[in-house]
């Protein structure tokens, strides 16, 4: 698993509550069968008008000041919907790794954190604030999860909670399922206790 | 110490506890499907890792296949491609598959517990986030990403971090015409599409149990759309009698054992909740979604609501930005509303007793000149069930198109989608921008109010419909 150690760069504001994965990559891209290269569809129809190609001058991201930007920051309850790892992956792929939000959707946030996304929660009223600074052009922000920061070239600065042992994992770009196995002995004495009518798909 | 349904499951489930760490769960069913999958294989594959519990896991194909007949040839290369994907993932890791020509395939959160593979207090994962339907059965039942797909294939189990509980009672009984879809888009509409996120849910109180299997697997079903991780119902005899014969359901002696094991599940009387929401049931009336986020509902004797209904500016704005997008006015009463479409189907509302619901009331009747209707039994049995009753018929009679099982317009991601502007009734469970289809509009009601509308043209209160 990639690993989030600190990180510096522009950041984008995209000024919108409860934005969905189906907003965040709409269906007709979850028809590939690799990891890669969905960036290209991120927001895809809120960023091109209806013939697909051309750029929606209307919507946030395609401004030019915010190319190249690494973290987002947006509404509450991001990544609501579908529990597709397309949208981190379509994230992060753009070039987003960190996001900053209010809330998160259970799944999605889950889901960040096995793709080197940090989903970092800060307050609404702090958000609102740095929704309005993004405007800025060249606003740059340093999210430390080492130290659990957020800070920007404006002088805001603040500490955010984050589970330790997520932390850990992203820290280390830890292989998770390399740690679950690591407890195979545990798994084979669960499984010779649970009961003979727990057979999944073998007929009795 | 009482104990609630999930804190007994949760603990049955434990493999392994670490101080600061995620417990680790044990997975007894894992339902796959050929979206989110194929890079789960290819991780298995990448790192020389075998799916640890075939016989656990069970796949089908629903989000791609077209419903048009089976015996046409699909002409969508890369959706053809992810089927494909899957079968030949399923025959190198030895995964029981039904096909797009299996007399088993349909929705996965059809078919689970259509098979008897769904049961209660079993711990349930698909790559899916409407796997918390299966929570009707008392199962605990979530949705999860491709890359735990992969953990769940490799180790049958997954860590998972101790969510809070929230009890949603419905009491009383619910009105003539009003169904679980109601009950649901009720709750959704009160606490917000983020209103259980952190929480498992209980739902309980008097209009849950009177609810049938099916209706009960709507409400957890769309658990989902309130940002629950899982919703739950005690299991009763009605559970019971809807698994026992089913093809993997526990038999002879081991269906008295289970049943045994299943009787104790239940919450304890005085079990603590962190959350309680209650609701009165014979206050709800047939709803029916204005915006683009389920959240966004109001009964269908309601006017659009104004941004300035909203305290929240960012809801203000969200309020506007839904308007503009579903081409409404505030302050319109929502019944003035007229359709292109109307879609009956998808995991929420594809399941035989929604076909008999909305084919009670297409009975002698035909949809409006010039819109579109289809219906999308959830599975194969389902459509194979509706037909010996001959629903098809009254639906065909009716105008609507009689299709071939699977997602379909739920989702659009087969050929059956919404063009540009085209406003549809939807028995589905998600109106986000470009759901079904990009530019489509989407309300979200029950059958019956599909049905309804769909003779009508434009959304109608079944209520009053029934007695025309």
């Amino acid at each position: 698993m990639e690993s989030f150690t600190k990180l510096t760069g522009l950041a984008a504001p995209l000024d919108r509550v409860n934005a969905d994965t189906d907003q965040i990559i709409p269906k007709q891209f979850l028809k590939r069968i690799e990891r890669t290269g969905f960036g290209q569809f991120l927001f895809f129809d809120w960023r091109y008008e209806a013939d697909g190609t051309t750029p929606n001058p209307e919507f946030e991201l395609n401004q030019s000041q915010y190319a190249g930007a690494v973290v987002l920051i947006t509404g509450k309850n991001f990544g609501c919907g579908s529990s597709r790892e397309h949208a981190p992956w379509a994230l992060a792929d753009y070039g987003f790794k960190a996001i900053l939000a209010p809330s998160y959707a259970d799944i999605f946030y889950n889901n960040c954190f096995k793709n080197g996304i940090l989903p970092v929660v800060l307050p609404e009223e702090t958000i609102t604030m740095l929704l309005e600074r993004g405007k800025t052009a060249g606003y740059t922000m340093t999210v430390d999860l080492e130290n659990q920061t957020v800070s920007d070239n404006q002088g805001f600065s603040q500490p955010f909670e984050v589970d330790a042992f997520r932390r850990h994992c992203l820290l280390n770009g830890l292989d998770d399922i390399g740690l679950t196995l690591q407890h195979e002995p545990d798994i084979t004495a669960y499984e010779s206790k649970r009961p003979l009518w727990k057979r999944g798909a073998v007929a009795a | 110490m009482p104990k609630t349904m999930f804190e007994k499951i949760w603990e049955a489930h434990v493999v392994r506890e670490t101080v600061g760490q995620p417990s680790l769960l044990y997975i007894d069913l894992h339902l796959v499907h050929e979206v989110t999958s194929p890079q789960a294989f290819e991780g298995l594959r990448l790192t020389g890792r075998k799916v640890r519990r075939p016989d656990l896991t069970v796949a089908t194909m629903d989000h791609n296949v077209p419903t048009t007949s089976r015996s046409l040839p699909i002409l969508d290369q890369i959706s053809k491609k992810q089927m494909e994907a899957l079968s030949d993932n399923c025959k190198e890791f030895g995964v029981t598959l039904y096909d797009i020509h299996s007399k088993r395939q349909g929705i996965v959160h059809v078919i689970g517990p259509e098979l008897g593979l769904t049961q209660p207090g079993l711990a349930i994962v698909c790559g899916d986030s409407h796997t918390s339907t299966h929570g009707a059965f008392g199962a605990l039942a979530f949705g999860i990403g491709t890359s735990e797909v992969e953990h769940v294939l490799a180790t049958q189990c997954l860590p998972q971090s101790l969510p809070k509980t929230m009890e949603i009672r419905v009491n009383g009984k619910l009105g003539e015409g009003v169904t679980a879809k109601d009950i649901i888009l009720a709750i959704i509409g009160k606490i917000g599409t983020d209103g259980a996120t952190g929480y498992v849910v209980e739902y309980t109180g008097e209009a849950i149990r009177a609810l049938s299997m099916e209706g009960r697997m709507t409400i957890c079903n769309m658990s989902i759309e309130a940002g629950a991780r899982a919703g739950l119902i005690a299991p009763d005899e009605k559970t019971f009698a809807y698994i026992q014969g089913k093809t993997f359901a526990p038999q002879h002696a081991e269906w008295d054992e289970a049943v045994a094991t299943w009787k104790q599940l239940p919450s304890d009387p005085g079990a603590k909740y962190d959350t309680l929401v209650e609701l009165d049931a014979s206050e709800i009336a047939p709803y029916v979604s204005w915006g683009t986020s389920p959240g966004m509902v109001i009964p269908i004797t309601g006017l659009v609501p104004s941004p300035g209904d909203y305290a929240d500016p960012a809801d203000r704005r969200a309020a506007e930005r839904a308007l503009e997008y579903m081409g409404l006015d505030a302050g319109v009463s929502i019944q003035s509303v007229a359709l292109d479409t109307v879609f009956i189907g998808s995991c929420t509302n594809g399941r035989i007793e929604d076909l008999r619901a909305a084919a009670g009331i297409l009975k002698g009747q035909h949809v409006r000149a010039g819109l579109r209707a289809l219906v999308v039994p959830g599975s194969v049995p389902v459509k194979l069930q509706a037909e010996a009753e001959g629903l098809d018929v009254i639906f065909k009679d009716a105008g609507f198109d009689w299709r071939e099982a699977g997602c379909s317009m739920c989702l659009g991601m087969n050929p059956d989608i919404l063009q540009p502007g085209e406003r549809c009734a939807s028995t589905s469970n998600r109106n986000f921008e470009g759901r079904q289809g990009k530019g489509g509009r989407t309300h979200l009601v029950s059958p019956q109010m599909a049905a309804a509308a769909s003779i009508a043209g434009h959304l109608v209160d079944v209520r009053e419909w029934d007695k025309k």
